[in-house]
């Protein structure tokens, strides 16, 4: 266990679809402990970088290693199991169903012989109930609907699944996109606590200052490609916001308003 | 703006946040509990409905025998309405059943009467068959995403139409196919499938006084029909699955949002085949018990069975849109089924009735399922 491999590196990753070309050579990677924040504007290749990773698209051609090990993944649960874990923008939870059912999708414990195996849902509720005690939610009841949690306790609760199923890797979706202030420091605590359990993070955004809150490295990304990657120690917030909207234009436009972009 | 060690901080202060929330989610009360019980609707109109009937009926209707003839026609359904209804808590329809129920009739009435199989293996044989019928069904719709709705009524049309040809070809130009009874042997294969248990059960009772009897000193009931014991059963099985099993909350979720499943690892084509053959499977085995007992089979067995099962799952409780739902509702919208078809003849009003009420039952249990639903799960 080096630290010093990354868990998860790929270098000139490409991708295309067909005829459009979605990635042509991205590079990028995750250290134990980091967060890196991955920024680009719409269309710069993003969400298929993060699908790539996650198993759903496949790469047409570059390398990915996993701890140092080069990996094919064929689907999600291939990723899945080799520790990477993707809580994507729509959540992948399901509203109806209740706090621990969505807990435990597709991974419920299973206890007795076959005819009679079951889940183990008293098992399950006390898991859920502690697991969200630690993030600070308090769920008095894990039978609620997930539909009654706010968007932040439902991004924490997603987040918090992926890491009890031991990621070591964490793949975050825009997590604060569609949060409200108070519900967004929620989530940027968490992610800070995750880092701290040792686990690489890959956070995307493009929120800058979300990303700069609570990220050690940002990469950005533009038209399918890395434009580059900085530590935060390398970069102001302004320029890091310049970088990823392609620079002058929007300098232009913030004079124009004076300053408020 | 931007205060990067403030995350470090605000750990300490994490309890005190905490205490905020508690005070606002202890409102959870007893009656939401009640109310997030999809099958509550259900019971309540079934209370109901008793209610009514206890007041306007005649009290032959509650008897052994009564209760014995509600739940006749209410087991036959009701094995197509909770499979129907797991179907739809997976997030599809299958309009199917009916003609699958004549269809299988006739591929069960046709292993007995012109291969002379045993009676074990052509119900064996006829399983498969419906199965095979189910996965396909369940194939092209996991494999084309057209809705289930369409494809199954596609279906609906082809199995009637093959029942009605195969019939023909079968009995020389019949639509009926007599003789299967005769044809089938008397062992215990056929005590599971036809005619009464818990004989000895309801002797005792009889002569201990404990039910109605003849002055011969046989009971009036001499037992339980077993289709109702299946329907029992059935029931208590697909509500055990449901609420405990793996494959279960593989249902709720593969109803409530394929995709988001899917990311999470449940394998959502395999649970939704599944459920397509369990229907099939299920009208397959109330055409084996009414072909059995009937001792034919015809070409309009099971007509509108598929809507009858759709809408007592429905006031069991299940959303169109999958994800929600419960087997016991199904259950108790099945009995609600059959105590009103039975019940009105023990009452002064027109049977005819019957149809109305049906799309009233409907409506109602809709427009109460929606309500609650917006309710418990804070959708708004």
């Amino acid at each position: 266990m080096d630290v010093q491999v990354p868990l998860i590196e790929v270098r000139n990753l490409v991708k295309h679809f067909g005829s459009v070309i979605a990635l042509s050579g991205v590079s990028l990677s995750v250290h134990r402990g980091e967060v890196i924040c991955l920024l680009g504007d719409n269309g710069a290749g993003k969400s298929t970088l993060i699908k790539t990773l996650a198993g759903v698209h496949k790469p047409t051609s570059g390398e990915f290693l996993v701890e140092g090990r080069p990996v094919f993944f064929n689907s999600p649960r291939d990723a899945l199991d080799a520790g990477i874990a993707t809580v994507y923008q729509d959540l992948a939870m399901i509203p109806l169903m209740s706090v621990t059912r969505n807990f435990f999708m597709g991974r419920e414990p299973v206890k007795g012989v076959w005819p009679f195996r079951h889940v183990d849902f008293d098992h399950c509720d006390a898991v859920t109930r502690e697991e969200m005690h630690k993030i600070g939610i308090d769920v008095r009841d894990p039978h609620q609907a997930v539909g009654t949690l706010s968007g932040g306790e439902r991004q924490c609760v997603a987040i918090a699944r992926a890491v009890y199923f031991g990621a070591k890797v964490l793949i975050l979706d825009e997590p604060t996109s569609a949060l409200g202030v108070a519900q967004t420091s929620m989530v940027l605590k968490y992610i800070h606590q995750v880092r701290q359990k040792g686990l690489g993070v890959i956070f995307i955004t493009h929120n800058v200052r979300h990303a700069y809150a609570v990220g050690d490295r940002f990469t950005v990304l533009n038209r399918g490609k890395t434009l580059g990657t900085y530590a935060k120690s390398e970069i102001a917030i302004d320029e890091l916001q310049n970088l990823m909207a392609g620079g002058k234009e929007l300098q232009a436009v913030s004079e124009e308003l004076g300053g408020m972009v | 703006m931007v205060n990067t060690t403030q995350p470090t901080a605000d750990l300490t202060t994490a309890p005190a946040v905490k205490q905020i929330q508690d005070e606002r989610l202890k409102e959870v009360s007893l009656l939401t509990k009640i109310m997030r019980r999809p099958e509550l609707g259900a019971l309540a109109g079934l209370i109901l409905v008793t209610i009514f009937f206890l007041s306007t009926a005649d009290s032959s209707m509650f008897s052994l025998a009564g209760v014995m003839n509600i739940l006749s026609p209410a087991a036959q359904l009701g094995i197509l309405a909770i499979a129907a209804a797991l179907l739809m808590i997976g997030g599809e329809f299958d309009l199917s059943i009916g003609s699958m129920v004549a269809f299988t009739g006739l591929v069960f009435g046709s292993f007995i009467t012109l291969t002379g199989w045993p009676l074990l293996l052509a119900i064996a044989a006829t399983f498969v068959v419906a199965a095979v019928l189910g996965g396909l069904n369940g194939q092209i719709v996991i494999r084309t995403r057209l809705p289930s709705f369409i494809v199954t009524l596609a279906f609906l049309f082809i199995l009637r139409g093959l029942s009605l040809v195969g019939l023909k070809w079968a009995t020389g130009g019949s639509t009926q196919m007599r003789g299967i009874g005769a044809a089938a042997n008397e062992d215990w294969v056929r005590e599971i499938f036809s005619g009464n248990a818990l004989e000895g059960l309801f002797a005792w009772l009889a002569a201990n006084d404990l039910i109605a009897k003849f002055p011969n000193g046989t009971p009036t009931v001499t037992g339980v029909p077993v289709s109702i014991l299946w329907f029992i059963g059935f029931a208590l099985l697909a509500t055990w699955v449901l609420l405990r099993t793996r494959a279960g909350n593989w249902i709720f979720a593969a109803g409530g949002d394929a995709n988001a499943a899917r990311n999470s690892g449940v394998p959502v084509d395999r649970v939704k085949t599944g459920l397509f053959m369990l229907t099939a499977c299920a009208a397959a085995l109330v055409a084996i018990l009414t072909v059995l007992d009937a001792g034919s089979t015809d070409a309009r067995r099971g007509f509108q069975k598929e809507f009858e099962a759709i809408i007592a799952a429905v006031i069991g409780g299940c959303l169109l849109t999958g994800g929600y739902g419960s087997a016991i509702g199904a259950f108790f919208g099945a009995i609600i089924f059959g105590m009103v078809s039975i019940g009105l003849t023990y009452t002064r009003f027109d049977s005819d009735w019957f149809q109305v009420f049906l799309g009233a039952m409907l409506l109602l249990a809709v427009l109460f399922n929606n309500f609650i639903r917006r309710k418990v799960t804070g959708e708004r």
